[in-house]
């Protein structure tokens, strides 16, 4: 047998667990053989249909039970599952003699083998389709259809992928984490360890191979599985679980550097209602309060007595706090009626964000009305922000008319390169800027932020994205005006010390990320910080930039982990 | 009876709209296929041909119906793809 020490894979989060491995057993099973149907094609076709009939009608309880989102995928899958082309794969494999099994097996290979080269959205309908198959299979062998069965205590389930299927059945209490052999950090299996806040490391090849109950450390953080620790490597687990669960429990004090730099940790927040859990998750401030929530679904612009209740409610929840409000971003993926920029061949380079409020300026005043009155009746630190800013002339007008509305702070969101590249200039107009690192990533890099099959283009990583921070950080530093990141990157721990690095002065994330972000940014001086910005700068592609950066952040923390 | 016309929905026949157009091909009761002008067409009740198949935003398309009624039912599936289901959307 072949010794497996350690395994590499893409960790979620910055967790660290010890438990016993338990496969999926039903991926684990055996793949159907071409062995000769004993009973007959005509009998066969029956059993398929019949498993098939059985998996569509599972698929579909589990759906009523589910959430809107996770439903849509599951009725999607039962749609899949009574395929009309499917069954006649089926049959035409039938014909050559083989078992019912195989032939469904081979049938769902084929449509995985179609979509699975055809970009990254297709590759998940892949996903989809091995799943369904081995459900088909497990039902054709009498076998249960369950991922695992429950061994009564805790365990690290390994699977090649987990579907929401599965996951929404699963006792996740159980669960210690989550290894998948396949599957990237926007997977299913991803996207539900950071929701749940459970260890995860994705795209593990090889740990299919580790036996049930071989001891593993799932080490999220450096991204890699140790098997059958040793006993120096399990203290030295123990001791950060238990250090983790100290800087977890102790009180959340402010952001800052080891040195302590301070970096303000903000959250990003869609609905005054959110405002509270931000807080008891220890969000200084709010660095991003979308203003969407108030006009979508409407007619007309809601009134200004409607607007200012509701920002009241949020500012009332800081008081004596920095809350950071964007103006009305409407157009490309938030098309509003009433502020609709007509037919646009290219929605995202339209008339979006800034253009449109300029083009509707009764919204626009009317918005800074509202914001104004909800400050002047509460205690927070208020400061306004326009999105898509793309000249010096539109960060002065917008600066210029928040001013005006008696709000004493100004800013420009950067989510164009062209305000990155000129950032001395934006600057020199305004009193902040934030950079939105989504949007300034889908327009350097030309990728359509909801197009799955570019979403590989789509990495804060990158380091021409990198570089645009850094022009941004280094004009917020020579003028002395605060540069925050409000955006997908500020909530990754390695990133956040890069971005602080480059002189990002605060990060504004989902409010779950704040504690992780914290620990990872209390590690680092302000030097350490730098030496790891300059490594991810210095790469070509952006998972060149990552692994770089971790390489320099693993040097510059040696020997201070505690051992 | 056969129609070309031009996808209209946001992000092409994948995901959800995908689901749906063939919820409303398999609702119809009809035979319905579906294809590029040039290509091969595929039945419009597997949601698995269509997905393969990658239709996007702005493609032409040949759409087929037998049976009775098919006038009807090629308006109704017309008007599905010339509309966009992906905008509401975030």
């Amino acid at each position: 047998m072949i010794e497996v020490q350690e395994l590499v894979g893409v960790g979620i989060g910055t967790g660290i667990v010890v438990g016993p491995v338990l496969h999926a057993s039903r991926q684990a099973a055996a793949a159907p053989t071409d062995a000769a149907s004993t009973i007959g094609a005509e009998a066969e076709l029956d059993r398929a249909r019949t498993a098939l009939a059985a998996v569509s009608q599972q698929l579909r309880e589990r759906a009523e039970a589910a959430d809107e989102a996770t439903r849509d995928v599951l009725e999607a899958q039962a749609l899949m599952t009574e395929d009309p082309a499917l069954l006649d794969g089926v049959e035409a494999g039938l014909a050559s003699g083989v078992t019912a099994e195989k032939a469904v097996a081979d049938a769902f290979a084929e449509f995985a083998a179609l979509l699975a080269d055809a970009g990254e959205y297709f590759a998940e309908r892949a996903a989809d389709l091995h799943d369904l198959s081995d459900r088909a299979v497990a039902v054709l062998q009498g076998r249960s259809t369950d991922l695992v069965v429950d061994p009564g205590h805790p365990y690290v389930l390994v699977a090649r992928d987990l579907a929401p299927a599965d996951t929404a059945v699963l006792d996740l209490d159980r669960v210690l984490a989550f290894v998948t052999s396949e599957g990237g950090p926007t997977s299913h299996t991803a996207i539900l360890a950071r929701q749940r806040g459970i260890v995860a490391l994705v795209g593990a090849g090889g740990v299919e191979s580790l036996p049930d109950g071989t001891q593993v450390i799932v080490d999220a953080e450096r991204g890699r599985v140790f098997v059958d620790p040793d006993a120096a490597e399990l203290a030295d687990a123990e001791a950060r679980i238990a250090a983790r669960e100290a800087e977890a429990s102790a009180p959340a004090g402010p952001g800052a550097l080891a040195d302590g730099t301070p970096v303000k940790l903000l959250a990003n927040l869609g609905k005054p209602g959110e405002a509270k859990g931000a807080v008891e998750m220890g969000a200084e401030g709010v660095g991003l309060f979308r203003t969407e929530f108030l006009f979508l679904d409407s007619a007309d612009a809601p009134t200004v007595e409607e607007q200012t209740e509701s920002y009241r409610e949020v500012l009332e929840a800081f008081p004596g706090k920095r809350v950071v409000v964007r103006l009305l971003d409407a157009g490309a993926d938030k098309p509003l009626a009433f502020l609709s920029p007509g037919e646009e061949e290219n929605p995202a380079l339209g008339k979006r964000g800034l253009r449109a409020l300029r083009a509707s300026e009764q919204v626009l005043q009317d918005q800074l009305t509202a914001l104004a009155a909800a400050d002047a009746a509460t205690d927070a630190e208020l400061w306004v922000m326009a999105p898509m800013v793309a000249t010096v002339e539109e960060t002065r007008f917008v600066t210029r008319a928040i001013h005006e509305a008696g709000i004493p702070v100004a800013g420009v969101m950067v989510e164009i390169p062209s305000v990155a590249l000129i950032a001395d200039r934006v600057l020199a107009q305004t009193d902040f800027a934030s950079i939105g690192t989504n949007d300034l990533t889908q327009y350097t890099m030309a990728a359509d932020r909801q197009l799955g099959s570019v979403a590989a283009l789509q990495d804060p990583w990158h380091p021409a994205v990198l570089r645009l921070v850094s022009e941004v950080g280094a004009a917020g530093a020579a003028s002395g005006k605060p540069v925050g990141v409000c955006g997908e990157a500020a909530a990754d721990p390695l990133l956040a010390v890069v971005l602080a690095g480059l002189g990002v002065t605060s990060l504004s994330m989902s409010p779950t990320a704040l504690s992780d972000v914290r620990v990872s940014l209390a590690r680092y001086s302000m030097d350490d910080a730098r030496a790891i910005a300059h490594a991810a700068l210095a790469a070509s592609e952006a998972a060149d930039a990552r692994e770089a950066a971790r390489a320099a952040a693993d040097t510059t923390t040696a020997g201070k982990i505690p051992a | 009876m056969e129609r070309t016309l031009k996808i209209a929905s946001g992000h092409g026949l994948h995901a959800r709209p995908a689901k749906m157009f063939t919820q409303a091909v398999t609702a119809s009761g009809h035979r319905v296929t579906i294809g590029r002008p040039d290509g091969k067409a595929v039945n419009a009740a597997s949601i698995l041909s269509i997905i393969a198949a990658g239709f996007e935003n702005g493609d032409e398309v040949v759409l087929t119906v037998e049976g009775d009624d098919s006038e009807k039912v090629l308006d109704d599936l017309t008007d599905f793809l010339t509309t966009d289901h992906d905008e509401a959307a975030e």
